[in-house]
């Protein structure tokens, strides 16, 4: 028996020669009608029968097949002149200037040229890799000289004027150079010398660049469409083909009939035109071809470019099975390694599952619910390779108790199943990660929060995919590499992508902040959602009855020999301190996995903070321990915000009258000041700063007295609010906002601005009519005086509008440059490996680094870009000392 | 002017670069553990290949110095052009 697995060893491509296009031709086409009046293609027309049949019942003319099994045949069209292939310009371009337009020859010497070929014959041998640059070369060499070291004709110069049209230089003046003198030179060139060139003459003469066949396709790959009216659309190839017949008849019969040379040449023009168009119809220099409704024809190159396009959009665009989409929502109390996946896709996701004399009895189970009760199965595939359909099989109970190892059960999804999970736009590698599946009721895709900034997700109504391994080794890889835990660690920043945000972080402050103790019932509460099953610890207070502190609830979780020392969020203005002690309780120690003083807040156990307690628990014990304590202790948090009961008022942005008075008092000696600016420069008395003009001046003073004033207006906000304020807290601890977007709502919103500058665009020398004309003061040019609180102006409120619409712009304009970079970056780098010597390599072994990032460090291994930590060393032997 | 021309070898942006010759080359290909199509190309039009007179075939040895990722070595092999 012969082999049927055969390899490819190469693939060649080369330029169809005319005799090939005519030998591989079943029809000429000969003229431009396409059906007659009963609707019959016309013999000789672009929808011959013999280029293939489309109809079913029908039989082919040439090979005889019905419609499924007949491939189509090509014809040709006999170009009445020869046009130019866009295709090709550029090498014609170039062996029309490297060649002499008398004898043909390369303008290099004869011993020149024995000499390169034989380099070239060594090249090929030795270092095929440098071919291009060789190539290269003897072009530039030989389009150098001016006269042809053979026959000693001097050499004109040749301008090529896009798409197709060339030029010679004779005597100052430009000759156009027409398609048929082209060819003949093209022809004239010896063999030898195109092989210098870098073209295979036995495959590719460069006289074939120039047309004088067009191959014509098959009908099937130009089907007509019957539209519901009955009418029939034709294919865009197919009206640039009736085109290009119409053009090329109308030359036949002028030259035929001896017309003058202009309009010969005006209609050549025009076949050449429809032909360039035919192959691509985007070619910088000329219009377009249009449909009669005015879009433009998408012709042969129109359907292989782009993303739609027959490479991006069919070759490299796979389409999987089992796999799903819905909406995203968040659930808590799922851990972060787990997906919920509602009942009804787990109903049509499935995995093959091998009958063994261990499993029969839960697969004769699966197979009894059928495709329609879950936990069931879909289909079951006996040892004979027979597929089953349960959806149409009556008896499933004498199937199951026919079931025998060796058979394979395709079973729903269930619970414990690793499945892939992934959002886009997919841009790292954490975008898809694996999940434990857990089936729930509803209708959408249930994660844990935790694992939103990896796959920054929200749920504004966000989808996401899930995908399910079918083969062990697939489950295996998913399993051991892919798993939530084994990301946790982003190799972007050498820190921990995952980690608490929000409602965690303000709930990890709460807890653990000195004013908050904990009665047994809430301790057992806390613990009892964090599933701690060990002892209650000592209570911190006895008297007046037995209290607990949220750090002892904390400690519990952390391992017994951790150490750590660092820096609050909240360690800021006026609770900073530098050292353990911290009057202020802003200062984490950590010792032997007792959280001694110190609140849990975003810098210890926030998403992407390196250098944190949680990057520290990851490197040191590990991403399953990681996982449990995002999955316990971070419960508990969120348990005791809610206890607490967290929320926030317009109460929280409110300060007292006696610091509204404060405020506004800033703002009007900013505003005085501001005057005194303008005037100091209407005078002419201001200094212009270096470089800049007196008016740049004055908007950079101002701008820097206005920031100045906000700044001191948002500080007294800040002094009045309440340390305990809700919205505070959010700021100081990380959970969301910042001290400026508070001090917007209760002091100042300040000023809006639109490229960095002051709001000036609009009218003549005013943003809004409502101004006088040149009116610099800080209302005019879009400062905010109110806060949110107090409610803006209407003025105020479109200058702030304005102010924000620039942000919504940036962003846009943002995502979509950088998604092309990301594109053309992961396309140049896809296949760069790093080899065991640690040098980064393609797959054919050429260099790209000679060591990996010149240091060989991972960045996901590293801490935050080092390879190693000295500081945290120390700390880890050390710093549970006393 | 002064009479020393200037080398673009002293600027201070420029790594230290160094000719290996034809003989060395198989010695250093096996250290790297590359062969001669792997490599980098460096031209002989290059400003610095010009100062160090390389020749085809020659390898030129680059030593980089970097703030965070310390002494790097990177090999070109010398092409016409």
């Amino acid at each position: 028996m012969v082999d049927p697995i055969k390899r490819i060893s190469a693939i060649k491509l080369s330029v169809l020669s005319p005799d090939e296009i005519r030998k591989m031709s079943k029809v000429q086409i000969i003229t431009a009608e396409t059906y007659d009046d009963d609707g019959l293609p016309i013999q000789g027309g672009v929808m011959d029968p013999r280029l293939g049949v489309i109809e079913p019942g029908q039989k082919c003319p040439v090979c005889g097949n019905t419609m499924h099994s007949c491939p189509g045949h090509f014809g040709h069209i006999e170009l009445a002149k020869p046009v130019i292939h866009v295709g090709y310009v550029k090498y014609i371009y170039d062996l029309l200037r490297s060649t002499c337009w008398k004898c043909g020859r390369v303008l290099l010497t004869d011993k020149e040229i024995n000499e390169y070929l034989d380099l070239q014959r060594r090249l090929e041998k030795y270092l095929p890799f440098l071919l291009p640059v060789f190539h290269e070369h003897i072009k530039n060499k030989a389009s150098k000289n001016s006269i042809c070291p053979h026959c000693g004709a001097p050499q004109h110069k040749i301008k090529l004027e896009r798409p197709t049209t060339f030029y010679e230089e004779e005597k100052g003046s430009f000759r156009k150079l027409a398609p048929d003198e082209i060819r003949n030179r093209l022809s004239n060139i010896p063999d030898n010398d195109v092989r210098l060139m870098g073209i295979d003459p036995q495959e590719s003469r460069p006289e074939w660049f120039v047309l004088t066949v067009l191959p014509v396709p098959p009908v099937q790959v130009r089907p007509s469409i019957m539209l519901e009216t009955g009418i029939r659309a034709e294919d865009d190839l197919t009206h640039k083909l009736v085109d290009i017949v119409r053009a090329n008849q109308r030359l036949r019969e002028s030259m035929d009939a001896a017309a003058p040379p202009i309009v010969i040449d005006d209609l050549w023009e025009l076949l050449q035109y429809h032909v360039t168009t035919y192959i691509d119809n985007e070619v910088p220099g000329i219009p377009p071809a249009k449909h009669r409704t005015g879009r433009a024809l998408k012709t042969l190159a129109q359907r292989l470019k782009g993303k739609e396009g027959r490479f991006r959009g069919y070759l490299s665009g796979k389409r999987v099975d089992f796999s799903s989409r819905t909406v995203i929502s968040p659930d808590p109390n799922i851990s972060i390694n787990e997906v919920g996946v509602p009942e009804e896709a787990a109903k049509i996701l499935t995995v093959p599952v091998r009958v063994t004399q261990w499993n029969i009895e839960e697969m004769r189970n699966y197979v009894i619910n059928g495709p329609y009760k879950w936990p069931g199965a879909n289909y079951i595939i006996r040892p004979d390779g027979k597929r089953i359909d349960l959806r149409y099989f009556k008896d499933r109970k004498s199937l199951a108790s026919s079931l025998t190892p060796g058979y394979v059960v395709e079973r729903h999804l269930i619970d414990g199943d690793i499945a892939l999970f992934n959002r886009q736009p997919s841009l790292h590698r954490m975008s898809i990660m694996a999940h434990v599946v857990k089936v729930l009721p509803g209708r959408t895709f249930r994660l844990n929060l935790l694992v939103c900034p990896p796959y920054n997700a929200d749920f504004d109504g966000d989808e996401m995919n899930l995908h399910i391994p079918q083969t062990e080794e697939a489950r295996a890889e998913a399993r051991e590499l892919m798993l939530v835990q084994k990301h946790i660690m982003s190799p972007r920043y050498g820190g921990p992508i995952i980690g608490g945000l929000q409602d965690y972080i303000s709930g990890g402050y709460l807890l653990t902040s000195k004013a908050t103790v904990l009665t047994k019932e809430d301790v057992i509460e806390l613990l009892g959602v964090a599933k701690y099953a060990g002892d209650i610890p000592e209570p911190a207070f006895y008297s007046p009855k037995e209290l607990w502190t949220g750090k002892q609830l904390v400690s519990l979780f952390l391992p017994e020999d951790f150490t750590i020392r660092m820096k609050s969020s909240v360690n800021a203005g006026r609770l900073r301190c530098e050292d353990d002690d911290c009057l202020h309780d802003s200062f984490i120690v950590i010792k032997k996995g007792k959280l001694l003083t110190g609140v849990i807040d975003k810098k210890s156990i926030g998403s992407q903070q390196p250098e944190s307690l949680y990057h520290w628990i990851v490197k040191e014990y590990g991403g399953d321990f990681a996982r449990e304590l995002a999955d316990r202790m971070f419960k508990m948090f969120i348990r005791y915000i809610e206890k607490y009961g967290f929320t926030m008022s317009l109460d929280d942005v409110d300060i007292p009258p006696e610091a509204q008075k404060e405020i506004k008092e800033i703002l009007n000696k900013a505003e005085e000041d501001v005057e005194k600016i303008i005037e100091q420069a209407r005078r002419g008395e201001l200094e212009p700063l270096p470089g800049r003009t007196v008016e740049e001046t004055v908007e950079t003073k101002i701008m820097e007295r206005l920031s100045k004033a906000r700044d001191e207006a948002g500080e007294v906000a800040a002094n009045y609010l309440d340390i305990f304020n809700n919205a505070f807290i959010m700021a100081r601890t990380g959970a969301r906002g910042n001290i400026l977007n508070l001090t917007q709502m209760s002091a100042t919103l300040g000023q809006q601005s639109i490229r960095g500058e002051r709001i000036n665009r609009g009218y003549r020398n005013r943003p809004l009519p409502h101004f006088k004309p040149g009116d610099l003061s800080p209302y005019a040019r879009g400062f905010v005086y109110n806060s949110f609180r107090l409610g803006l102006s209407p003025i105020e409120l479109f200058y702030h509008a304005a102010g924000g619409r620039e942000g919504l712009v940036d962003t846009a304009v943002r995502t979509s440059q950088s998604g092309y970079m990301q594109r053309r970056l992961i396309n140049a780098l896809l296949d760069v490996r790093i080899e065991y010597d640690g040098s980064a390599r393609l797959p054919d072994g050429t260099f790209v680094q000679f060591t990996y990032g010149n240091d060989k460090v991972d960045p996901a291994k590293s801490d935050h870009g080092k390879a190693v930590n000295v500081d945290r060393i120390i700390e880890r032997v050390v710093g549970w000392r006393e | 002017m002064s009479p020393k021309k200037f080398s673009v070898l002293d600027h201070v942006l420029v790594p230290k670069h160094e000719r290996i010759p034809i003989s060395e080359v198989p010695k250093v290909l096996k250290e790297i553990n590359a062969t001669i199509n792997q490599l980098p190309l460096i031209r002989t039009s290059d400003p610095v290949a010009r100062e160090l007179g390389a020749q085809p075939g020659e390898l030129i040895k680059i030593e980089r110095e970097d703030e965070y990722t310390g002494k790097t070595i990177v090999y070109r092999l010398v092409v016409i052009g």
